[in-house]
């Protein structure tokens, strides 16, 4: 994504802001409040349209061509800040809404899950430690569990890059320790970008953090270098970690 | 994209060819059968059959009655799905069964205009017009197949094109609900007009026969309502097909959580779409077979207050529930035609407390008060 800018009314959510992730990478954002790490979930996603700039997926795939759906169909999978799952609907039901297949009308008329997609569904519930929460509805799940949940119906997906919004608010320290293997797990097969809020979560799956400040990147690094620059000590983790 | 990456594994994938949802087991379709041989056959039955002064004769005025009752309950199908299941509440499902019962009214008058049953070859309101042509767009109605062709098309193209309009825009909540209202107010002044060619307020009415059966004969009244009982049974049928299979999780998604679903790649338009369509076409069937029972379709059946009606039947019978739906439907149209008849006066004030009150107290409706999760039952 290169030299991409937003703005709100003539607020620059995102000001000139270029940011390039290799396949397989793991990515945490961080950022000080309004620093535009939500919009620029927003923008790759295409809930927003950047006013410039330019957004490439792979070689081939302009992201700012394409239509929410369409930018899911190809391979880039989204949570959101608040976990967003389907009250109304059992666990078991949302995963197999997820499920990587032709989302056109015509096919969901038709479709039920085939032996092979039922084992990928099996693995998805071992994975995030639903199993047993199978046929609840998913509005009674714990708020941590609603994480996995969305988390696992990310994976359903087959994604090639999932962006990850705040993945551990609200999970008590034992889940954020979970999330935190599970994330590592995944990197490698898909590039992930985590935002994140919490720096002990952060410091346990970083590899290589990009920091945001006022729209667009102040820092690039490994979280030790990103620590020690001064610039980033002022704005941001000067607060946290002095 | 396909699920190419898995299918690595699928040397059993062979015989995984994806079969269609059920809509009922075994014991479901029995029961099914039963009520639907009870209700559409064993009413007329008991009608015909026995004689007037049996404690069991069904009495000749009760048969088109229930034969109305029916196509209420097909609309509350169609309100339900597009309302319960999707959460897209329309106030303008009313333009669609009118549609449709033209459409019936147009076949019925110029069928029998031209087998010479009026004084004239014309339908009766063009003489009292003083018109001496039919409209052009009156072609070819007096054809069955053409008529049942529009009735399919007319209703589906409007919904199709309005929808498309509508959504394509994300309008959504109480704005689309009250652009459908303002969608069935535009059409009852359109239909209002003489010019319109459709019999002005006065509408269609003076039916004489259907396909050649008198419709004044109890034989073809008892036919008129076994037909509108079967395609509720159909209709029935099909709805709980669309809201067991994929699709209806879907919808659901929609409902409750759109973005969530966008991000999932699924195109909301299409879905929605669809449902709004099919959703409409019920409707339209239902005028279709509620107007020859009835005897007469005029614009007032567009007005904005009969197409609240029909979402409060939804909401008494319970949302996101077929069979409440139904049940709703029924509900209210009994207390209405007692209500109207022993007291007149109070109907309106009798739907208005009640909706309070299944607002207030009942949000599942009635079929809520037996418990159960929204949407699971249909």
């Amino acid at each position: 994504m290169e030299s991409v800018s937003v703005s709100f009314d003539g607020f620059k959510a995102l000001n000139e802001l270029s940011l390039y992730v290799d396949e397989g990478e793991l990515r945490c954002i961080i950022g000080p409040n309004g620093a535009g790490k939500s919009t620029l979930m927003d923008v790759i996603t295409g809930k927003t349209r950047p006013d410039t700039g330019s957004v490439w997926f792979g070689q081939t795939l302009d992201c700012l061509r394409l239509e929410p759906w369409e930018i899911a169909a190809c391979g880039i999978g989204r949570k959101f800040q608040k976990p967003t799952v389907f009250e109304q609907l059992t666990v078991f039901e949302n995963l197999e809404m997820a499920m990587q297949a032709d989302k056109r009308v015509r096919a969901s008329l038709l479709a039920q899950p085939t032996p092979v997609q039922r084992q990928q569904l099996d693995e998805v519930f071992t994975l995030i430690g639903l199993t047993t929460a199978r046929d609840r509805l998913a509005g009674l799940l714990s708020h941590g569990q609603k994480q996995w949940l969305e988390i696992g119906m990310l994976l359903m997906q087959n994604p090639r890059m999932l962006l990850v919004d705040e993945p551990v608010a609200g999970m008590t320290p034992g889940e954020v320790e979970r999330t935190a293997e599970l994330l590592n797990a995944l990197a490698g097969k898909h590039a992930v970008i985590v935002v994140e809020h919490d720096m002990a979560f952060v410091r346990a799956i970083a590899r290589k953090v990009t920091v945001l400040h006022q729209g667009s990147v102040l820092a690039e690094g490994s979280m030790d270098q990103v620590q020690a620059d001064p610039r980033v000590q002022e704005v941001y983790l000067g607060q946290v970690v002095a | 994209m396909t699920v190419a990456s898995h299918s690595g594994a699928g040397t059993s994938a062979a015989s995984a060819k994806p079969c269609p949802p059920r809509v009922f087991g075994w014991h479901g379709w029995a029961l099914f059968g039963t009520v639907l041989a009870l209700l559409a056959g064993g009413i007329p039955l008991l009608n015909l059959a026995l004689p007037v002064d049996s404690p069991l004769h069904v009495p000749d005025y009760l048969i088109p009655l229930l034969g109305r009752f029916a196509c209420y309950a097909l609309v509350a199908l169609a309100m339900d799905l597009i309302w319960g299941y999707c959460g897209i509440l329309s106030l303008g499902h009313g333009v669609f069964f009118a549609l449709g019962g033209y459409i019936m009214g147009m076949h019925l008058s110029l069928s029998a205009a031209q087998a010479g049953l009026y004084r004239t070859a014309l339908p009766p309101f063009m003489e009292f017009m003083q018109r001496d042509s039919l409209p052009w767009f009156w072609t070819g109605f007096d054809h069955p197949l053409w008529a049942l062709l529009m009735l399919l098309l007319v209703p589906g193209l409007l919904a199709f094109g309005f929808g498309y309009l509508a959504f394509r825009s994300r309008i959504r909540g109480v704005y689309f609900s009250i652009i459908t209202q303002a969608l069935t107010y535009a059409m009852m002044l359109l239909f209002f007009l003489n010019e319109t060619g459709l019999g002005g307020n006065n509408g269609l009415t003076d039916f004489k026969m259907l396909l050649g059966f008198s419709l004044q004969q109890p034989t073809t009244r008892a036919a008129l309502y076994s037909i509108a009982v079967a395609s509720v049974a159909v209709a029935y049928v099909l709805c709980r097909y669309v809201v067991r299979a994929k699709v209806g999780r879907v919808l659901v998604g929609i409902r409750d959580a759109e973005t969530r679903l966008m991000f999932l790649g699924y195109n909301p338009l299409h879905y929605k779409l669809f449902v709004w369509t099919l959703s409409a076409l019920l409707c339209a069937i239902a005028g279709a077979l509620y107007v020859p029972q009835a005897g007469i379709i005029n614009p007032g059946e567009m007005h904005p207050a009969n197409s609240i009606e029909m979402a409060i039947w939804v909401a008494v019978g319970g949302r996101g529930t077929l069979l409440g739906a139904m049940l709703g439907a029924l509900v209210v149209n009994g207390a209405k035609s007692w209500l109207t008849a022993a007291y007149p006066d109070l109907w309106l004030f009798f739907l208005a407390a009640l909706f309070i009150a299944v607002t207030l107290w009942l949000p599942g409706g009635l079929l809520g008060l037996m418990g159960g999760r929204r949407g699971e039952k249909a």
